[in-house]
């Protein structure tokens, strides 16, 4: 299978052995970007090229990073980027690598965003649970503070930056932007409400804020080194530039690789010897999640679309942070269903009605399913406990919750019960999964719990 | 040139098909509700920050950009919103979200003290689904703990609204209580080994939409339906809250606060709240006490009348009426002091006094006056007052809140850190004595000088000191005045009516007709009956001795009180009053605001109100006041005393109430000058109250009662350094020719060189040390 060619942008470094270091970073052209912007460029024109990149977040939402610059509330300050680090969507773990394997490029990419941001303090959250990348996050910011990277007249210029680095607790709502700015400040993870609180007007600290993706800072350095257009014609003109995908479940060889967005299709994603190289034992799929675990699932007639943006969402699902779950014809897909139900009842805030009491009422039902005790009203049930959520079990969700976290829940309860209602019945029926499945993981029993 | 309309000033927000004009900015839950349609809710309260956390009130807003399913608490409105709170998707989620609430709830409401009042419970039925279909197991905790020792939590009943956090942290500055735990698991509980001791704990108790909260002296006493109530005003300190009285079976059972605008937002403290246990005191005077063979026996009313009508006669005839002398009245009504009034005015008698010498003179209230209200939307708020979280809680609500989320500055000038020095703009610590220097020259100080040149200026008064005298303050407040002329004074007394009482006529009618010189005269023998109206000086008057002095040479004591108090033990006849609750009446607060104090259950025993109590004496002594009915005396008194005229109206007592007419205001003339400095081994002595004391209205609550401590002098860290004292040593303490014991405190909030003593708790009592003849009090602290 040929797949669409490009260059590796963000994961260049991943094979050098130094590529963390300052020394290895510099030796392989780092921090040329910086001192071009500041050197040639007023921070209108770095605006500018990331505008022309037309890069996506890379956190979920995938909207442009250009134009949600522009909505900072113009002359207050202080104003404040804050990176989002806290990558913990199940299935996604390509921010780790970047922060882990080349630290000084998301270094770069921040001062350049602080550059033409006009901010001159930026917090780096990273998740809790990744000490690796905290350790070498604060080994380069120790690097680039003592090579004048990072802090007072950066390179000799009037430009100052510090970077703060900040260690969430382990909860997966801080990856919502108002829950980790909650974080920052010291308070409980729990998003807070928009409106009022848009980050870009009242943001961390009740100031004018921008929160960005690990992963779209880190193309930064290349989209100011080589410009916002040469980055565009990497991908599709609806997905521009290369991005990174973390494939993970049944496939052979499951990773993180750099793909041109925008092109590449699932097919190639999961088939292409020098991506999954195929699904394991020669199966076939039957169903994958396209975006990360709160995403709607696709199933066989999905694998030829192209990881484009308005391609997948026009699917009726999302890319999201670039995290895909494949699951072969083995699955016991309630169990799958159950599984990430469980994950999110786990992670709910308990701020708000509907995401602490639904999402833990849909797991209790559906762990009741896999330990032999569903009813057969249980089906509508969770339909039912589910619109109280997400009212119309639309795509896009709408929700009564405070955040898209309750929703999240919702996906693949309508994603399993309408494509393999059959299996849910059968559950019911005879207490045990349809012949030829088996759960994916290991289901604790009733007795357990 | 065209005619430009006036620019509209109003939203026109339509809602269920009417359309209403609301204020920009104003949240749309409030607009519904103005236009008549109630909007179901739980985590909302009208006097909190919205956090939109139920999301039990959802609506369907049809807006720009189509039909939407918005949180109405969280949305403002906006100009041509058209809302449905009754649409099928608006249904369908107010339902959703009622039976999630429900999922875990015990719906344990028959045992609940909530049921029957209880939000949660109403809605269900409202706005709910009407049956659930969760047959998953309930969330089980422990129920109920205890968070305080008031307070108890049950958390399975708790539907996590964050009302009771919010004001713990938002309203109360005491965030003692918090969420815990994540997801399904979130609880409410306090900290680690750090009881939810807040002094407006009761409050989370009444805002709670479930009966998660429940305090301990209304559990289990009575159902909602049980219940009847009137609206009333609590007398407990000169704030004045606005409550609704709550009885069961003629027995006072709960009070709740209401939210009037104008003074206490429906907040409440707890010795408010709950004191209406001494009123059920079993320790209560019933019926007429009179001195028989040296012992206090039970008397009939004509007997003891008698009794009282022969003193007073037998001494007005040989001694004239200045051989007489009246103190206290302020826990009353102003009808009862204005019939008492009357009365001396009739005998004579010019020697009264509603202040046990331990508030402010009388010309405070003839300053220019502030109100509330007024006060807490100054620009600047000079503080010359004690510990308001201490004595006066709820106005420490609202300067709170004035500080916190308003514009106004607070200058605070006290010899020690109090509740508000956290939210103050500048907190300036002095020696006791030394106030008028300290504001004179603060005041001078260019960045004051341009706060102060905003305008809007108010002077909070009160008496910060019981071991100094009340002129500092005055004096202090004068050199205010003088250089901001334009600036107002709010007075704070603590006891509950004095303001009312000395506009009724409880006021001395002659130069020393105060009580510190009626105990004087007494001392001397001049005085040889004491008429005490629900008066105390036993334990309240700062000056022990003089009390000691007054008590062993007077010959005759008549007491009219709820109790055997200390004074009331020594009298020849005891009179029983009628208590709060027991009696209609109107009362007035500090910023002199009268509303009216409401009657829920019958007397203890044969117990009367004061004022039919003066009325009967008159009969006895041949006078006659001239009414026989409640209605009769508020008549006399609102067309007699000018300042009560606005009060004279039954209306204008009710609710908001009315502010009394004030006299031309009066000016401070004396120079501000302090009291000499002390010397540097010396302390100089701070004295005033703690919330919790030996109070009767808190010793008589069995709920209050163990939240009075023990007494202790409080000193700083570095003093107790130099003294080479630990926390608990005993030390000495001598002044004025006394000297007691007491443990010690370490307590950074006191300024170096002064020693604090909060007033009337258990053990040593400070008062030994006091003298009213002297100015400032300083004293020697040796180890023991």
């Amino acid at each position: 299978m040929s797949v669409p060619n490009g260059p590796r942008i963000i994961t260049s470094r991943f094979d050098l052995a130094d590529g963390h270091t300052y020394a290895g970073y510099v030796r392989t052209n780092g921090y040329q970007s910086l001192r071009k912007a500041l050197g040639t460029m007023t921070p209108q024109q770095v605006h500018d090229e990331v505008k022309a990149a037309e890069i996506q977040g890379r956190g979920g939402a995938g909207f442009p990073a250009g134009v949600k610059w522009g909505f900072l509330a113009a002359d207050v300050h202080p104003r404040y980027l804050v990176i989002n680090g806290d990558e913990s969507e199940p299935g996604t773990y390509k921010d780790r690598m970047l922060m882990e394997l080349d630290p000084h490029q998301l270094i770069e990419g921040i001062l350049l965003a602080c550059y033409a941001l006009n901010a001159a303090q930026a917090f780096l959250y990273v998740r809790g649970e990744m000490a690796v990348a905290q350790e070498r996050l604060a080994q380069a910011l120790n690097e680039a503070y003592a090579n004048n990277i990072v802090g007072k007249n950066i390179c000799g210029s009037n430009f100052s930056v510090d970077i703060t680095l900040t260690a969430g607790a382990g909860a997966y709502i801080v990856g919502e932007e108002t829950a980790l700015i909650e974080s920052i400040e010291g308070e409980r993870g729990m998003p807070r409400l928009k409106p009022p609180f848009f980050p870009a007007v009242k943001g961390l600290y009740m100031q004018p804020t921008i929160v960005n993706n690990v992963e779209t800072l880190a193309n930064l350095p290349y989209i100011i080194g080589k410009g916002g257009g040469d980055f565009k014609a990497l991908g599709a003109p609806t997905s521009t530039g290369m991005r990174m995908f973390a494939v993970s479940g049944h496939v052979n060889k499951p990773g993180v690789f750099e793909v041109p967005n925008g092109v590449t299709t699932f097919r190639m994603l999961f088939e292409a010897p020098e991506y999954c190289g195929g699904v394991r034992n020669g199966g076939d799929v039957k169903a994958f999640i396209p975006g990360g675990a709160s995403a709607m699932w696709f199933f066989p007639e999905h694998l030829d679309l192209a990881l484009d943006k308005p391609t997948v969402d026009k699917a009726g699902s999302m890319l999201g942070s670039g995290a895909i779950i494949v699951m072969d014809q083995s699955t016991d897909m309630v169990a799958a269903c159950w599984r990430i139900v469980r994950f999110f009842a786990r992670e709910s805030c308990g701020k708000c009605t509907p995401c602490r009491e639904g999402t833990t009422w849909l797991e209790r039902v559906l762990k009741r399913m896999l330990d032999g005790h569903g009813r057969p009203e249980d089906i509508d049930l969770l339909f039912e406990v589910s619109e109280s959520i997400s009212p119309g079990l639309a795509w896009p969700p709408r929700q009564t919750t405070i955040c898209p976290l309750g929703p999240s829940a919702v996906s693949p309860i309508t994603s399993a019960v309408r494509r393999f209602r059959h299996e849910f019945e059968h559950y019911i029926e005879h207490g045990r999964p349809i012949d030829g499945v088996e759960s994916p993981f290991v289901v604790p029993t009733a007795s357990h719990r | 040139m065209t005619d430009i309309a006036a620019p509209k000033t109003t939203v026109s927000v339509t809602v269920d098909g009417r359309t209403v004009e609301a204020k920009p900015g104003e949240l749309l839950i409030n607009a519904c509700e103005h236009a008549g349609s109630f909007v179901p809710h739980f985590c909302y309260h009208p006097r909190m920050s919205s956090v939109g956390m139920c999301r039990q009130c959802i609506v369907e807003v049809d807006g720009p950009r189509g039909k939407a399913l918005v949180v109405s608490c969280m949305t403002p409105v906006a100009e041509g919103q058209v809302v449905s709170t009754t649409s099928e998707p608006a249904k369908r989620a107010q339902e959703g979200v009622l039976e999630l609430l429900l999922a875990n709830h015990p719906l344990d409401c028959p045992v609940c003290d909530k049921g029957g009042e209880c939000p949660l419970q109403d809605q269900a039925f409202s706005h709910g689904p009407g049956e659930s279909r969760y047959v998953e197991e309930k969330r089980h905790y422990e129920k109920p703990i205890p968070i305080s020792d008031l307070v108890f939590l049950d958390r399975e009943r708790c539907i996590l609204c964050d009302r009771c956090t919010r004001f713990a942290s938002e309203v109360a500055g005491d965030p003692l209580i918090t969420f815990t735990s994540r997801g399904n698991d979130t609880q409410i509980m306090t900290f680690p080994d750090e009881p939810f001791s807040s002094y407006f704990s009761g409050n989370t108790v009444q805002i709670c939409p479930v009966g998660a909260l429940t305090a301990s002296p209304y559990r289990f006493k009575a159902r909602p339906w049980d219940l009847e109530q009137v609206e009333s005003t609590c007398t407990t300190c000169s704030v004045g809250c606005r409550t609704v009285v709550q009885s069961s079976r003629d027995e006072l059972v709960r009070y709740q606060g209401v939210d009037i605008e104008s003074v206490n937002w429906g907040w409440l403290c707890d010795r408010g709240r709950f004191n209406f246990e001494s009123v059920n005191s079993k320790n209560r005077v019933n019926a007429p006490l009179v001195r028989k063979d040296g012992a206090l026996v039970d008397a009939t009313w004509s007997s003891a009348l008698d009794a009282a009508g022969r003193i007073l006669r037998t001494i007005i005839n040989d001694k004239g009426p200045s051989a007489v002398a009246i103190i206290g009245g302020a826990r009353g009504s102003n009808e009862d002091a204005f019939a008492w009034a009357t009365l001396a005015d009739l005998l004579g008698i010019n020697a009264r006094d509603a202040q046990l010498a331990d508030g402010l003179p009388a010309e405070v209230f003839a300053l220019p006056q502030a109100t509330i209200a007024e006060t807490c939307v100054s620009s600047t708020v000079i503080l010359l007052a004690p510990d308001l979280k201490e004595e006066l809680p709820v106005l420490y609500l609202r300067l709170r809140d004035a500080a916190e989320k308003r514009k106004t500055r607070i200058i605070e000038v006290s010899p020690r850190a109090t509740g508000l020095t956290d939210y103050a703009w500048k907190s300036i610590r002095h020696d006791p004595g030394d106030q008028p220097r300290v504001v004179r020259e603060l005041i001078a100080m260019p960045e004051v000088a341009a706060q102060l040149a905003l305008g809007n200026v108010t002077v909070v008064v009160g008496r910060g000191n019981l071991a100094e005298s009340p002129e500092f303050a005055l004096l202090a407040t004068g050199a205010v005045l003088h250089a901001v002329p334009e600036a107002r004074v709010l007075p704070v007394v603590r006891r509950g009516n004095v303001r009312g009482a000395i506009a009724a006529g409880l006021t001395p009618r002659q130069a020393d007709g105060d009580t510190n010189s009626i105990l004087a005269a007494a001392a001397a023998g001049k005085v040889e009956c004491l008429i005490l109206l629900g008066a105390d000086p036993v334990v309240d008057v700062p000056d022990a001795d003089l009390v000691r002095r007054a008590f062993a040479s007077v010959k005759h004591i008549i007491a009219v009180d709820t109790f055997v108090t200390e004074s009331a033990r020594h009298a020849e006849v005891l009179l029983p009053a009628a208590a709060y609750g027991e009696k209609v009446g109107t009362t007035t607060n500090c910023e002199g605001r009268v509303s009216d104090v409401a009657q829920k259950i019958t007397t203890a025993g044969t117990a009367r109100p004061d004022w039919m109590i003066a009325a009967e004496l008159a009969l006895e002594l041949g006078v006659d006041l001239g009414y026989s009915s409640y209605t009769e005396l508020h008549d006399a008194m609102t067309t007699t005393v000018a300042a009560f005229a606005p009060a004279a109206v039954a209306k204008a007592v009710r609710h908001e109430g009315v502010v009394v007419a004030h006299p031309a205001p009066v000016r401070i003339t004396a120079a501000a000058s302090s009291a000499a400095p002390r010397l540097t081994h010396h302390f100089r002595l701070l004295v005033s109250r703690v919330l919790y004391d030996r109070a009767v209205s808190t010793s008589e609550s069995p709920s209050l009662a163990p939240l009075a401590r023990d007494s202790g002098v409080h000193l700083h860290s570095s003093d107790a350094q130099r003294l080479a004292v630990r926390e608990g040593s005993d030390v000495r303490v001598a002044a004025n020719g006394s000297a007691i014991v007491l443990p010690v405190v370490i307590d950074d909030a006191v300024s170096r060189g002064v020693a604090f003593v909060p007033f009337n708790q258990h053990g040593s009592d400070i008062r030994q040390l006091i003298r009213h003849d002297v100015a400032v009090t300083d004293a020697v602290i040796e180890v023991v």
